[in-house]
């Protein structure tokens, strides 16, 4: 096991470190890389240098975050839930997000701390906040959540989010439907750093979350009961799950904004290459989400060169397609 | 030969006839206007018709004139009902409101389809408009004043060097993101040719642009002019700030990243001159000393 595990990280994250090291040189003006790096140009002047250190690079780490958070994400929910279209919009994390975003951008909440401006704290705040109704709701029911009742509240609370989003958006400005409208497609042109490096130390957290997890959701995922009979904490490893999913998808969303795709398609694609173990889909998945969102994002920016598409659309046409070839493959 | 000649012109005189006619029948004066676009409220304003708008779009709100009147909801959610109740006899529809149009339609009540264009179609519709409506001497002397002050602002930047220049109208608070931009067609670019400005993104024909920090870098404008219209807008004039990430970019190094106020710039009315003449003073200062 101990060999496969190494093989299988091994594996993906060569790809991964490949992926990320090529996609910032690929874009829509060419640049060279001994310019990037020459130190004797002020960095005010080299043009090159700013294209890859302000615009492309910190575009393909927050890809990489995006795609790993929500492909984590997408693992603990499936699981838990015991639903392979389970994703981090099921359990209204990603409404809860969008209302957030929705606020901040209709009320004009316009400061920025830390070099983090307010959407993205408010749809972390509101990712979170949706998760922590939905958790209140099924634990009140009775002692330690039921998927059922858990996937029921979820899309009860995600609906009602969606609707409250929809109601303040009716009154708003036309200007701000067009910036809440454009935030819906996600977009990883972050332009700076502090955003990153927050949506990192979130996604840390959780990957530390993640770590405690792999056998308990391999008992959970054949019922709760029987996981606690084989010696699993059910309770912990629920709310465990719970919070550190919805804290990488915040993190996530609140970088990039809803890419929701990739947390269906990453982990079942994941599982038809590496099989059901958790202490390979995990890491394998993680890997494989930052991978394949910052090629679909290389596909985005270079596709209409020097337009650019928003890189939802290209994870669902290239994402869509694979997925289907692997399904049939095996069977 | 001669008979032939005389043939020719009996036809031309009947046809003009005809033509007189049938546009005598179809051509028949509003007098209870809703417009649904501001644009074309405040052209019916400029061209003395203003007397004649029962209502105005949610969006409107100059000449002050309009706060006075009913709002009867806009591009996406005009109120039909309101609409009908007010009986008007001419409704101004934007060209995608389909629906609309089919309800109008049924209810009998002619409707004058408009859509945002170039900059010469601003002049264009206020004489078409003009016609319609039965104000046609005041709607063609109000299109041919903006024209003289259009080429006014023209001749005055002519002999200028012309900045290469990007045209934004949107982008997200305190960061780069979100930047949407003025592409190769319709009024803003237009505003900004006849501006003395070289539209860094002319060769994109849309009408706007979702721009990448990297696509700035590899524009490389001269000018940035950022455009500021929403009516709650908070943004601080300091925000151009965010710009600093990117010092390669000429505007940004010659600190000529410039905020444009107004509603004027988004709404390709009568107040285009005024607006094409406030970016020609953004871009070349020096002219207008």
């Amino acid at each position: 096991m101990r060999r496969r595990l190494f093989a299988t990280i091994a594996t993906f994250g060569v790809v991964t470190v490949f992926v990320c090291l090529l996609a910032p040189l690929v874009g829509s003006t060419s640049i060279r890389l001994s310019r990037v790096l020459d130190r004797t140009i002020p960095f005010a002047d080299n043009v090159d240098a700013q294209v890859f250190f302000v615009a492309r690079l910190p575009r393909v780490l927050a890809a990489a975050i995006v795609g790993s958070g929500l492909a984590l994400s997408g693992v603990i929910f499936q699981a838990l839930l015991r639903n392979p279209l389970a994703a981090s919009d099921t359990l209204g994390v990603s409404a809860g997000a969008a209302l957030g975003a929705i606020l901040a951008i209709t009320f004009h909440v316009d400061f920025s701390f830390l070099g983090i401006s307010v959407v993205p704290a408010a749809s972390f705040a509101g990712s979170v906040g949706a998760m922590a109704i939905v958790y209140v709701m099924s634990m009140a029911r009775r002692r330690g959540t039921s998927s059922t009742v858990l996937l029921l509240a979820g899309i009860a609370i995600a609906a009602l989010l969606a609707a409250v989003g929809r109601f303040v958006q009716y009154f708003a400005d036309f200007t701000d439907t067009a910036r809440t409208v454009q935030w819906m497609m996600g977009a990883l042109d972050v332009g700076s750093y502090p955003p990153i490096v927050a949506a990192l130390v979130l996604l840390t957290i959780a990957g530390a979350g993640f770590a405690t997890l792999p056998r308990a959701l391999d008992l959970l995922s054949m019922g709760a009961e029987s996981a606690q009979a084989r010696g699993v904490d059910v309770v912990r490893a629920e709310r465990i799950a719970l919070v550190s999913a919805s804290m990488s998808t915040g993190a996530a969303v609140s970088l990039g904004g809803p890419i929701l795709f990739i947390g269906i398609i990453v982990p079942h694609i994941v599982r038809l290459l590496v099989g059901a173990d958790h202490r390979l889909v995990l890491p394998a998945s993680g890997l494989f989400g930052a991978a394949f969102l910052v090629g679909c994002d290389v596909v985005a920016r270079t596709i209409f060169a020097p337009a650019e598409l928003p890189v939802g659309i290209i994870t669902a046409i290239l994402g869509g397609p694979f997925f289907l070839w692997l399904l049939f493959r095996r069977t | 030969m001669a008979a032939v000649s005389k043939n020719v012109r009996l036809i031309v005189v009947a046809l003009v006839v005809c033509l007189c006619g049938t546009a005598k029948a179809v051509r028949y004066d509003a007098h209870r206007i809703i417009s649904l676009i501001p644009a074309t409220t405040e052209m019916l304003f400029a061209m003395g018709a203003g007397e004649r708008v029962v209502a105005v779009s949610s969006y409107d709100h100059f000449p002050p004139e309009v706060e006075r009147l009913p709002r009867v909801g806009a591009l996406i959610d005009p109120d039909v009902e309101r609409i009908l109740t007010l009986r008007p006899d001419l409704v101004i529809v934007y060209g995608t409101q389909q629906e609309l149009k089919a309800k109008l339609e049924r209810a009998q009540i002619p409707f004058y389809s408009y859509t945002h264009k170039g900059l010469a179609d601003v002049v264009e519709t206020m004489r078409l408009l003009g016609a319609r409506v039965g104000v046609e001497a005041q709607a063609n002397a109000l299109a041919a004043r903006i024209e003289t002050e259009l080429a006014a602002v023209r001749a005055r930047v002519a002999n200028r060097p012309r900045p290469k220049t990007l045209l934004l109208f949107g982008r997200e608070p305190g960061s780069l993101r979100g930047l949407d931009a003025s592409g190769g067609q319709g009024f803003l670019h237009d505003m900004l040719e006849v501006a003395g400005g070289i539209d860094v993104l002319a060769d994109q024909q849309r009408q706007s642009v979702m721009m990448s920090t990297e696509m700035v870098l590899a524009r490389a404008p001269d000018v940035i002019v950022e455009l500021r219209y929403a009516r709650r807008d908070t943004t601080e004039t300091d925000d151009i700030r965010a710009w600093d990430a990117l010092p390669a970019v000429p505007a940004v190094r010659n600190r000529r990243v410039v905020v444009l106020r107004g509603e004027e710039f988004v709404v390709p009315g009568p107040r285009v001159a005024l607006a094409t003449e406030r970016l020609a003073r953004a871009l070349h200062p020096e002219a207008f000393e």
